[in-house]
């Protein structure tokens, strides 16, 4: 494999790494939280992709400038995120709380399976894409090798910025700091005054529009099939179990991995490409049982 | 007393689906699709009385199918019984070599290890196209069913009653296993696992017991499907396939092994009512169904009915 190709693959696995990872952050976000791993945040990646694309389509004949797109994929996921990871939670979840988290899981999964539907309701099996963006942004080329500036500078930025956002969030603001709180132990942190069930709506709403903005990013690249929930779900799974559960920082580092390897074998072992985030999850997990980052536990008997 | 109520329900159930299916033709397909299905949430009830769900079992269906599919196109003689034979091996040393890996997860982790390893082989199966035939599957003659060449309708009969059969030996096999101290072994792994390792059992050699029994049931499903249809397709290790089997066990609860079949026949009214009335929410239905039983009755419909009796009596 020579360099100009290898250049190529990195900066597209960084780029789909940025995406793996905003997902992936939503999703053990939820899991530190609740102790639940969410399967219709799959669906609010799609959705938040689908409606991106809508909102593109619409405003495309208006002759926006390229800033104004660009904003308008933030615009979707922070509305639609927001809104439908609120929804779920505030409408169902809440009700299944003190459940088995198993039995928690089906019901993610059952809601998985009815915004399945809804999706193909409302945007058909038709592919959908917007990749008017990410020609309007241009190109630059680094030692002779031609990268999209979508790619090279937009989508690892807004990954990297959620990031620190994230840890600043977490660290410093009192919403953020409760979160951590009931993390840590959610009878102690209600004992002391903190509103559990807001914690709760505010996480999966912040989660919710995490997931969406990772769908929302990812439209001006990928065509938009049914389907593309179900495999988002399972690959950033993959992530957060490699990172270990409700690990922020080494789902990043998670996210990198997988997601240079895919875009490695894209390029070398074109068949392997589906293979690859398990294949990268199993090998973390035979040597380290519940992921790079994990903490121990004590047993409970 | 109980025991002999379901037994005699159990009997009268299968003369009644037995009579139907000789006199309609065209229920004979849906019937031995209604008795796959059951055999294959069966395979998911074994789990669950670990308390475990598995979000990818149907990647033994399309384990055991394919082995089908692969033996009849090499071996153009060979007999249904034996290809099913080696479909269901298959199947099951496919499931002790995953669940080697598996047993040491539990609940999260061991549903959606499952739902990737099952992505992972269905994904493959669509790539490579030259030896599955891709998403179009592999086709295959009809094979001859105890060294006898049948007619389309006189094999389907055929294999409604191998059907018929098999679900009936597993349903008593499985009711045996669950009653055996093996059984009960593994209902400990959903009750208190530590103190199971306290006695001195390894949790996760009943569990992958308890595994493969299950992968082969669902493969056992995977089989005969293929065989009815004389096609096998990547459709049947979708994870939608998986949800189908989780959402049936989950109907019938994991207190009997006869609630499994109780699941799939509500699965299939279920399924019928949307084939005539809402053709593009399949899903939808199901998920919304799946939502109200975990709601409502979240130890199946089993379990459920016998709490009413228990309120009726006292």
């Amino acid at each position: 494999m020579n360099t100009d190709l290898l250049m190529l693959a990195v900066v597209d696995g960084l780029s789909y790494a940025g995406l793996l990872f905003l997902v992936s952050l939503g999703l053990t976000l939820i899991c530190g939280v609740f102790g639940v791993i969410n399967v219709a945040h799959g669906s609010l990646y799609a959705i938040g992709g689908y409606s991106a694309a809508s909102v593109v389509m619409w405003l495309l004949p208006k002759q926006p400038s390229a800033l104004l797109l660009v904003a308008s994929l933030f615009v979707v996921a922070l509305v639609v995120g927001g809104l439908l990871g609120a929804a779920l939670r505030v409408l169902l979840l809440r009700h299944f709380q003190d459940r088995d988290p198993i039995l928690q899981l089906l019901v993610t999964f059952a809601v998985f399976m009815v915004l399945e539907d809804v999706q193909r309701w409302l945007w058909g099996a038709t592919p959908m894409t917007a990749s008017e963006i990410t020609s309007r942004l241009g190109t630059s080329d680094i030692l002779g090798v031609t990268f999209m500036n979508y790619q090279l500078y937009l989508v690892p930025g807004v990954a990297l910025l959620a990031f620190v956002l994230l840890q600043l969030l977490l660290r410093h603001s009192i919403a953020g700091r409760q979160i951590v709180a009931v993390i840590h132990n959610r009878e102690v942190a209600t004992a002391l005054g903190i509103d559990a069930a807001r914690v709760g709506t505010l996480t999966f709403a912040l989660a919710g529009v995490l997931g969406a903005l990772g769908g929302a990013l990812s439209v001006p690249t990928t065509s938009f099939v049914p389907g593309l929930g179900a495999e988002m779900i399972v690959t950033s799974f993959a992530v957060i179990a490699t990172a270990g559960l409700g690990q922020v920082t080494g789902a990043l580092i998670a996210a990198v991995l997988i997601g240079v390897s895919r875009s490695i074998a894209v390029y070398t072992v074109p068949e392997l490409e589906v293979v690859m985030p398990y294949l990268m999850m199993v090998l973390v997990l035979l040597i380290r049982p519940h992921g790079l980052f994990s903490v121990a536990t004590a047993r409970k008997i | 007393m109980r025991h002999l109520s379901v037994f005699r329900l159990v009997v009268a159930a299968t003369f009644l689906l037995v009579a139907v299916a000789l006199a309609v033709p065209w229920a004979r397909v849906p019937a031995i699709s209604f008795l796959c299905f059951g055999l294959a949430a069966l395979g998911l009830t074994v789990l669950m009385r670990a308390g475990q769900v598995s979000f990818g079992h149907a990647m033994y269906a399309a384990i055991g199918g394919y082995t089908v599919a692969f033996l009849a196109r090499r071996f153009p003689g060979a007999d249904a019984l034996l290809l099913a034979l080696a479909g269901v091996l298959a199947s099951a040393v496919c499931g002790a070599v995953v669940s080697v890996f598996l047993s040491r997860y539990r609940g999260i982790f061991f549903g959606m290890l499952n739902l990737g390893i099952s992505m992972v082989l269905v994904s493959l199966i669509g790539k490579l196209y030259t030896h599955t035939g891709g998403t179009d599957g592999l086709r295959f003659e009809r094979p001859t069913m105890l060294g006898m060449t049948l007619s389309r309708g006189d094999f389907e009969i055929a294999m409604l009653v191998l059907v018929v059969v098999l679900a009936l030996a597993a349903l008593w096999l499985v009711q045996r296993y669950f009653d055996s101290a093996a059984g009960q072994l593994l209902a400990a792994i959903k009750t208190n696992e530590t103190r199971l390792e306290y006695i001195g059992v390894s949790a996760r050699r009943v569990l992958v017991q308890g595994y493969v029994v299950s992968a082969a049931l669902v493969g056992l499903s995977g089989v005969l499907l293929a065989l009815v249809q004389g096609l096998v397709t990547p459709e049947a290790g979708h994870w939608l396939r998986s949800g189908e089997y989780v959402f049936i066990a989950i109907l019938g609860g994991s207190a009997t092994a006869v609630g499994a079949f109780l699941g799939a026949a509500v699965f299939e009214i279920i399924k019928l009512t949307a084939a005539a009335y809402f053709t593009n929410a399949w899903q939808s239905l199901l998920g919304a169904t799946l939502i109200a039983v975990l709601f409502f009755a979240p130890d199946g419909l089993m379990a459920a009915r016998r709490a009413r009796r228990k309120d009726v009596s006292s």
